[in-house]
């Protein structure tokens, strides 16, 4: 009877652990806490290796990266360029709502909206455009649109916010909204804007690519295809080519060449099959309506009883355990990326290495970094075999080094005093305390993300909330799969409540990107 | 022009200001004076709340758009006077009419070879000088200035000052510098201690009139 155990000793701890302090714990106690609570989660956590010989498997692998053949892809330059174009129509149109959405974020209906649509990952949005709209283009595209607009709207607006320009105070009575918001508003916050948009732009890239293992013509597609037939040394090509188009960002997303994208990318996208209608309104409805529901009399106290039946069955054998797991998950990865964290951010800081050091540990975060969390587990899935270990690995590579990456930034700005300690002295009572607010801040932030992640992984066989969902859309019962969604919605939505109450107690606020 | 009577002034909801009653009539130039805290500022803000409509405005912090140039700043004093679309492609690129109109008014202020360049890059002093070109493109009835000249020489601050009462009717400036206060106002306000401890004619006071403003 694992499920009960694992919701009984979380209550516990959590209970001791509000009942141990009256006011709110410190962030020592805190950090303690959720180590703790971990550690409970490993005891029920499956992370056995289940392949026979991963090590040889490993060695082939990384032998594929050494022996990269850019000419045995067919149509290389067709895959790149299609991911690229799906993340810049994706991207684009996300940050074109999302702008709009923001200018209207104080009404509660706008904000609850941008929150339950980010809280549903770009797969699972995929997963549902494909019932609706069949394997085309605009399927891709708005899989990374609507949960964009959402991210974009709540960044933006906040934003916009927090800058409060001295120029509001002076403008002539009569200015207009419209003007009013392009000379003393916009311009005070466009550097923060354009530079969110464009990281949000390198997120796309990541989505549009992973878009491919479901079906969606880009990289991730023939990815999938290469490691499925054993294909290392195609992999390894075009894993190091998606590491080179994501480094050289900053060379060819310039802003004089954005029209130029912009307008190319739409015709650039591929072809799918054609949207039919019927489809469309047999989705809303017949497909997603509960199946005891579907063709039966409401009006009969049967009709119900078999849907509370549905329901029933649909809650506890499937999304219980799913929650659970994902929550399990959730709780490990989160925790092994802050140690993880707390080990690699020293690789970038100019406080313990050289330049040549800090050279190699930046190209190694670059590329923990430029992975997609969905490949990386893939890949860890194909060594080592379906149990969570391989999750948790690529969660927390992935996450620790988008945060160290941060950290290390934030620890070269630190001034030190000429005579200070070196090493782990320096390390343990120079750096970490200085750095470790900002590194919980991060941490937080990243919770929700993580936990968004944890779910989708589920479409990789690990029995997360994607797992449930994924077989459901498998066998057509859309029903099941919008519900279980709605319920992996809300629980990303509860987490992420859950984040910000700790970082409001802990007094971490902190102006970061959010992924 | 403008008036209080008997109230209570302050900002985000705390009281600086007790008791003030004062009555401004068109045409008078004043200066307001005391001790930096006083509540000078304070005042000032109420007026240009409150007469927002007639006045333009020149705050201690310049109140400029840092990542906008010095010529769009200036511009921001007319945006009530064209439509949005003409403001934006104006933001844009901007209008040779607008250019012509605004070249003059910077050319006198020593600002025309920075024209286009971000107002955040300037010094101190061109900050304020930009706003007080802003003020004067506005144009009003009055114009209310928190410390106009606090970061430009003796010679510029006469210059800016004696601009300002020939291009508005009714002047209110808050100066630290008494010798200016004396010069240019047709009436001194002093404030100490959130009171209005000083208000007469200039040309009744002397340097030394004013000196129980500036001690304990």
């Amino acid at each position: 009877m694992r499920p009960p155990a694992v919701c009984s000793a979380a209550i516990l701890i959590s209970s001791t652990l509000l009942k141990a302090v009256s006011k709110f714990p410190s962030e020592r106690t805190v950090s303690l806490g959720f180590v703790l609570l971990s550690v409970v989660c490993l005891v029920f956590a499956d992370l056995s290796i289940t392949t026979l010989d991963p090590w040889t498997e490993m060695q082939r692998m990384a032998m594929g990266f050494v022996t990269a053949d850019f000419f045995a892809v067919t149509n290389i330059g067709r895959v790149i360029i299609q991911t690229i174009a799906f993340a810049m129509c994706g991207v684009a149109l996300g940050a074109f709502f999302g702008f709009f959405l923001a200018q209207v974020f104080h009404i509660a209906l706008v904000r609850w909206s941008c929150a339950f649509v980010r809280a549903i990952h770009e797969l699972f949005w995929a997963l549902i455009l494909l019932q609706i709209l069949g394997l085309t283009p605009l399927t891709g595209v708005l899989a990374i649109t609507i949960p964009y607009a959402g991210i974009c709207a709540k960044v933006y607006a906040e934003t916009l916010e927090e800058s409060q320009p001295d120029a509001l105070a002076v403008l002539p009575a009569g200015s207009g909204i419209v003007s009013t918001f392009f000379f003393a508003r916009l311009p005070d916050v466009w550097v923060h804007i354009k530079n969110y948009t464009s990281y949000r732009f390198e997120c796309g890239l990541r989505s549009s690519a992973v878009l491919g293992f479901i079906g969606l013509p880009t990289l991730g597609f023939y990815l999938e295809t290469a490691f499925s037939e054993g294909n290392y040394s195609e992999a390894g090509a075009m894993l190091l080519l998606f590491y080179a188009l994501i480094a050289s960002l900053r060379f060819w997303l310039r802003p004089r060449l954005l029209g130029f994208y912009l307008i190319a990318a739409p015709f650039l996208l591929g072809e799918g099959s054609s949207i039919r209608f019927d489809n469309v309104i047999r989705f809303f409805s017949s497909d997603i309506v509960p199946a005891p529901l579907r063709n039966n009399d409401l009006a009969l106290t049967q009709t119900w009883s078999s849907f509370a039946d549905w329901l029933q069955l649909l809650l506890v054998d499937q999304a219980l355990p799913g929650i659970i797991a994902t929550l399990l998950l959730t709780q490990i990865a989160l925790v092994c990326t802050g140690f993880l964290t707390l080990a690699l951010f020293p690789l970038i800081s100019d406080k313990f290495f050289g330049q040549f050091g800090r050279t190699i540990g930046q190209l190694l975060l670059i590329v923990l970094r430029s992975t997609p969390e969905f490949i990386l587990a893939y890949i860890f899935l194909q060594l080592w075999g379906p149990s969570m270990l391989p999750a948790v690995v690529a969660l927390s590579l992935h996450n620790s080094a988008i945060i160290s990456h941060l950290i290390g930034r934030y620890s070269n700005s630190l001034v030190l005093r000429p005579d200070c300690p070196r090493g782990l002295n320096l390390y343990g009572y120079e750096i970490l305390p200085r750095v470790y607010g900002q590194f919980l801040a991060f941490l937080f932030y990243r919770w929700e993300v993580i936990m968004r992640e944890t779910a989708i992984l589920g479409i990789l066989g690990i029995a997360t909330l994607g797992f449930y969902v994924d077989s459901a859309m498998a066998d057509i019962r859309l029903d099941r799969a919008m519900l279980l969604i709605l319920i992996t919605a809300l629980l990303n939505i509860f987490i992420d409540s859950l984040s910000r109450y700790f970082r409001s107690r802990l007094r971490l606020s902190q102006q970061v990107e959010h992924g | 022009m403008f008036r209080f009577d008997n109230e209570a002034l302050g900002y985000k909801g705390v009281t600086v200001l007790n008791g003030i009653s004062l009555d401004i009539k068109a045409g008078e130039k004043i200066a307001l004076v005391g001790e930096s805290g006083a509540g000078k500022s304070t005042l000032l803000m109420a007026l240009q709340s409150r007469y927002r409509d007639n006045s333009a405005f020149i705050p201690q912090n310049p109140g400029l758009v840092r990542t906008l140039s010095v010529f769009h700043n200036i511009y921001m004093g007319s945006l009530n006077r064209h439509s949005a679309f003409y403001n934006l492609l104006n933001l844009i690129k901007p209008k040779k009419d607008e250019i012509a109109l605004i070249s003059p008014i910077a050319e006198k202020f020593g600002l025309i070879d920075k024209l286009f360049t971000r107002s955040g890059e300037l010094s101190g002093g061109q900050q304020q000088r930009t706003a007080v070109c802003r003020a004067l493109l506005q144009g009003g009835d009055a114009v209310l200035g928190d410390e106009p000249v606090s970061a430009v020489d003796s010679l510029q601050s006469r210059v800016i000052i004696q601009t300002l009462c020939d291009n508005f009717d009714t002047v209110v400036l808050a100066l630290h510098d008494v010798e200016l206060a004396l010069e240019y106002s047709t009436r001194i306000i002093g404030i100490k201690n959130t009171q209005i401890a000083l208000d007469a004619p200039t040309s009744s006071l002397q340097r030394s009139d004013l000196d129980f403003l500036y001690t304990a």
